[in-house]
């Protein structure tokens, strides 16, 4: 090897070289953890702890306890936020299906289907801003597109984004745009990996369509799930810029979730409550922290088996 | 290959497939058409209620030319780039070092520090919002590129040393110790031996983050206000301000924000699909 010249035979060996190969490892994640320390991992304790006081961000803060907590079980924006974050952890989980059913469709060998592929994947690359308006004009209640088709097969227009009940499902919607493509491009290279052989012996064995899908394709897709399901859940829980742009929480408040309810509360002209709004955030964390184990969990056990 | 390949269906299927195949694509991309059109319109367009139909006239060099001549949008642009670009490289390099560290040397706390980054990773942005804002305005840095760099290099090493943890786990190992054999000090090994081998991951990772920062809304509102410092996420809500229900030109101010990761995609499309789908099969 071309490296073998560059070394040079060390003479005194002094405590570092004794201890090099039990020090390096440390000075190459020193960066890294300060980094992560300073602006993650701290931070998190740090909103913990200021959600236990009553503060505006710039004067004194005051100890309140449970107070925050105890504020929020009666507040009834938070008890909607908290319903329409199930229902983005549930809708949005439908990328996955919608994603592989994509994938099934685009899984061939015909001339150009490169390109197609890259096209299918395309709103994935797009900032949520951009989605975000794409579709707000897409559910114009009069002159938007969708009010259009409606209106070609007979059905009056829809004010999508006006209506509370609505609303949360029209952004959801916006969302799997792009997270359906996310889902597509895993199970297109999940079902590039499958293995021919075994594809091959249970068509022996007469097995086709549905049945072939689900006992033999599946799950060899099980890697590619498991990326598309931890991808999903995050994306559902962080769900901020659609809403931001496309309602801006209304109408009534029917579109807000955690996130965005905690911003509006600690960060937005309706006041600068950062002991609520963190209260709200150490909310929005357990309900993360609940998967982010799950996770580690399966990575670990994933890690140990090798 | 599943499903079965087209070509041993019958005539009349294939033919179905590949009518099929633009059609559903037509479908799937129908929003970002309407947007493309859009741009292209003239504003009386608008004002008659001609949204769906076919452009009054050909307003391409107009429209744009209002974006990039009479608007905040060059500004913007030119501060996405400037947050964008130095994340990038940041982000890459701490991640590479502690990939490195984690994925060659058994220590204890190797696993424990391994998880960390990637729990932190998972960990929604809001419960780092208000002790992240308030350490930015400490340091002087609110309303500044800097600032926003920092976290974003912080944040993202996470993720990017989930990555190169992995990417280095895969690589030869016998090589490494070949090299100590040798007597090669452990940083030339990183330099020399590691760094080489992981030029896809380098590229993959760049290219990802490049996308996810230019595409970043929230922080840039908590960490940043107004033209000197925002990135084009942010300033297209204020040029929506500007030109409230001018579609023909929010729609050319969208697709000029949403153009350079869009660019970056179709140029590195190989190591972008590698990045996103590591770990998508074993």
């Amino acid at each position: 090897m071309a490296i073998a010249s560059n070394t040079d035979t060390p003479t005194n060996r002094g405590w570092y070289k004794r201890n090099e190969i039990a020090i390096t490892p440390w000075l190459f994640l020193a960066p890294a953890i300060l980094f992560f320390a300073v602006y993650v991992i701290i931070p998190i304790f740090q909103s913990i702890n200021i959600s236990f006081y009553d503060w505006d961000g710039l004067g004194e803060a005051r100890w309140v306890g449970l107070d925050n907590y105890v504020e929020l079980m009666d507040d009834g924006a938070f008890e909607v936020s908290l319903w329409n974050n199930l229902k983005w952890l549930l809708f949005y989980l439908l990328a996955i299906p919608a994603g592989l059913f994509i994938a099934l469709f685009l899984n061939q060998t015909v001339a150009g289907i490169r390109i197609y592929k890259s096209l299918f994947f395309f709103p994935f690359v797009l900032s949520q801003v951009v989605v975000g308006l794409v579709f707000s004009w897409f559910y114009l209640p009069n002159e938007g597109l969708l009010s259009g088709i409606l209106g070609w097969v007979g059905l009056g227009p829809v004010n999508v984004l006006g209506d509370p009940t609505l609303a949360t499902y029209g952004i959801i919607a916006a969302g799997l745009w792009p997270q359906t493509a996310y889902c597509m491009i895993l199970y297109l290279t999940g079902l590039n990996a499958v293995d021919p052989e075994q594809v091959e012996a249970a068509r022996l064995d007469g097995a086709k369509g549905w049945k072939m899908l689900w006992y033999v394709i599946i799950p060899q897709l099980k890697p590619a799930t498991f990326i598309a399901f931890v991808v999903t859940i995050i994306g559902a829980l962080r769900s901020f810029d659609l809403i931001s742009i496309m309602t801006n929480g209304g109408p009534f408040g029917q579109t807000r979730v955690l996130s965005f309810y905690m911003f509006e509360k600690a960060l937005s002209e309706y006041g600068f409550r950062m002991g609520y709004g963190a209260a709200i955030a150490v909310v929005l964390f357990l309900i993360m922290l609940f998967f982010i184990a799950y996770f580690l969990w399966s990575m670990w056990k994933e890690d140990t088996d090798r | 290959m599943f499903p079965k390949p087209i070509q041993s269906a019958s005539p009349g299927a294939q033919i179905a497939y590949k009518t099929l195949l633009p059609i559903s694509l037509i479908l799937w991309l129908l929003p970002l058409i309407a947007v493309a059109v859009f741009s292209i319109k003239p504003d009386t367009d608008f004002t008659q209620g001609n949204y769906w139909g076919a452009p009054g006239s050909f307003e391409f060099v107009n429209n744009y030319g209002q974006v990039f001549f009479n608007s905040d949008m060059p500004r913007y642009m030119l501060n996405s780039v400037l947050i964008t670009v130095p994340t990038m490289f940041g982000a890459v390099a701490l991640s590479a070092m502690a990939g490195f560290a984690l994925g060659i040397y058994k220590f204890k706390s190797n696993l424990l520090i391994f998880f960390m980054f990637v729990a932190g990773n998972f960990v929604p942005f809001q419960i780092l919002m208000v002790p992240v804002r308030d350490l930015t305005l400490d340091m002087g840095l609110y309303n500044t590129k800097t600032g926003l760099v920092l976290f974003h290099i912080a944040f993202q090493t996470g993720f990017c040393t989930l990555f190169m943890r992995n990417f280095i786990r895969q690589l030869p190992f016998p090589l490494i110790e070949a090299a100590r054999v040798e007597g090669v000090a452990e940083w030339r090994i990183f330099w020399y031996v590691v760094l080489p081998l992981m030029k896809p991951a380098l590229a993959a990772l760049a290219v990802l983050i490049f996308t996810f920062i230019w595409n970043d809304y929230f922080w840039a509102v908590v960490l940043t206000q107004g033209p000197e410092s925002q990135p084009v996420t942010a300033g297209i809500t204020s040029f929506n301000a500007q030109f409230r229900a001018a579609y023909h030109l929010m729609s050319a101010g969208s697709i000029v924000a949403a153009l350079p990761p869009v660019l970056m995609f179709f140029l590195m499309q190989k190591h972008f699909i590698a990045g996103l789908t590591l770990g998508a099969v074993k």
